[in-house]
């Protein structure tokens, strides 16, 4: 076995190579699925927005297919999402451009995957969203969570005259601190 | 960092923690509940894939890839390496970004405020994929160190960052390569915070002869083991 290496902090200053023009924009026009924002704060123990996050997210297209050769119906995934997006937390805090997924099996409902890099944190966070319309307590992972904390993993539906939006803030520390994941 | 029995994909006798009071920011940005254990399922055995369509023939070469009227100014260096699972084989396709300084320790990110030149023809950002093989290859100049306000007189040893994205979601890295003989690492509270000596000891780069190209360039090897769920290993029905 070789030793992994260690993890350092993206630092302050990654913006100009890690996030680019459209890197939070997973969908085109033919992309299937219902249109959604997904947008929220990263927020550390003060309270206090933190402007200098990078929030990564990889989720299944509208079936709950990966594009990607481990899924068995990788041949069927929706060739207009390829279900990886990249947001700077400048400003407003994050905002993704995407799709619903749909439940991958055996889970019923669906959800997202969650990285988050941050100056001061020498190792990025794993996280999940899922959607307050959707009975998550049928997902075998969210019903082994925390009854009170795992409401931190919900992201709340506002549909908006512009569209729907689902609305998620990320609490690094402190009250409401999100569930991160060891994986 | 998590429950004893979880055998997770981050080794934490490796790995820095959340919270290192001496890197002053991480003292409000640490998570402060352990982290929950996670079995991984189809979403973090699969990731995005790239190929050589998201790569641009100059994107690895950080003197020519923002040049506008001539070189940047530095010391000319290549940096080459492996990408190895912790089984010591070679990972292909892994999407690998890096970012640095100038010459003079200074970055293009417009919050960088440290008083030392831009170089006009410098960004100093670069992407590449790795071979069937693992092997990647960049063309960069030496980064400086520069201040920072974390303690009085702090300075980061010169460093390139990096980022990898593996074969899937749980196969990530974001580190820093730094340079051999650097008194700064010493003193470097980001350094430090790797619990191990020998582990961080493996983000110094070596000096290699023979990537070194005569009257043009030095060269650096730097080698990365990247943990992740081995992608050939999958359970049907996820979970
Ligand atoms: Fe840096």
């Amino acid at each position: 076995m070789r030793a992994q290496y260690p993890s350092q902090t993206v630092g302050p200053f990654f913006a100009f190579a890690l996030v680019r023009e459209g890197g939070n924009i997973l969908v085109d026009e033919q992309t299937l699925g219902e249109r959604i924002t997904l947008k929220g704060r990263v927020l550390d123990g003060d309270g206090e927005p933190v402007d200098d996050a990078l929030v990564e997210i990889w989720q299944a297209d509208a079936h709950g297919r990966f594009r990607h050769p481990a899924d068995p119906q990788y041949a069927q995934a929706d060739p207009h999402f390829k279900g990886f997006g990249r947001s700077g937390t400048t400003g407003e805090g994050f905002c993704f451009q995407t799709i619903k997924p749909g439940p991958v099996p055996p889970s019923p409902v669906p959800c997202i995957a969650v990285r988050v890099f941050a100056r001061g944190m020498l190792i990025h966070a794993v996280t999940r969203v899922y959607f307050s319309d959707h009975d998550n307590t049928q997902d075998p992972v969210f019903a082994g969570l925390d009854p009170v904390r795992r409401q931190t993993l919900v992201a709340q539906r506002c549909e908006l005259p512009s569209g729907v939006v689902y609305r998620w803030d990320i609490r690094l520390q402190g009250e409401g601190e999100t569930i991160f994941f060891d994986l | 960092m998590s429950e004893a029995g979880h055998k997770g994909v981050l080794d934490w006798s490796i790995q820095p923690p959340y919270l290192h009071a001496p890197y002053v920011a991480t003292v409000r940005r640490a998570p402060h509940h352990p982290l929950v254990p996670l079995a991984a399922s189809l979403m973090e055995r699969t990731g995005p894939v790239y190929g050589e369509g998201d790569i641009g023939p100059l994107d690895h070469d950080l003197t020519k890839n923002a040049a506008k009227n001539g070189e940047p100014l530095g010391e000319r260096i290549i940096v080459t390496g492996q990408v190895l699972d912790e089984n010591g084989r070679g990972v292909p396709g892994v999407l690998i970004e890096i970012w640095q300084a100038n010459a003079a320790g200074r970055y293009v990110h417009k919050n960088d405020q440290h008083d030392a030149p831009l170089d006009p023809n410098f960004v100093g950002a670069g992407r590449t994929l790795t071979d069937e093989k693992g092997f990647y290859r960049f063309i960069s100049i030496k980064p400086g160190a520069y201040p920072w306000k974390n303690h009085f007189n702090a300075w980061r040893p010169a460093h390139i960052h990096f980022s990898l994205i593996g074969r899937n979601f749980s196969e990530r890295l974001v580190t820093q390569m730094y340079f051999p003989g650097d008194p700064l690492l010493e003193y470097d509270p980001i350094y430090q915070g790797i619990p191990n000596t020998k582990a961080r000891s493996r983000l110094i780069s070596r000096f290699d002869l023979e990537t070194t190209q005569p009257e043009w360039a030095l060269g650096y090897r730097f080698d990365i083991v990247l943990a992740g769920y081995d992608q050939t290993y999958f359970e049907p029905g996820g979970h």
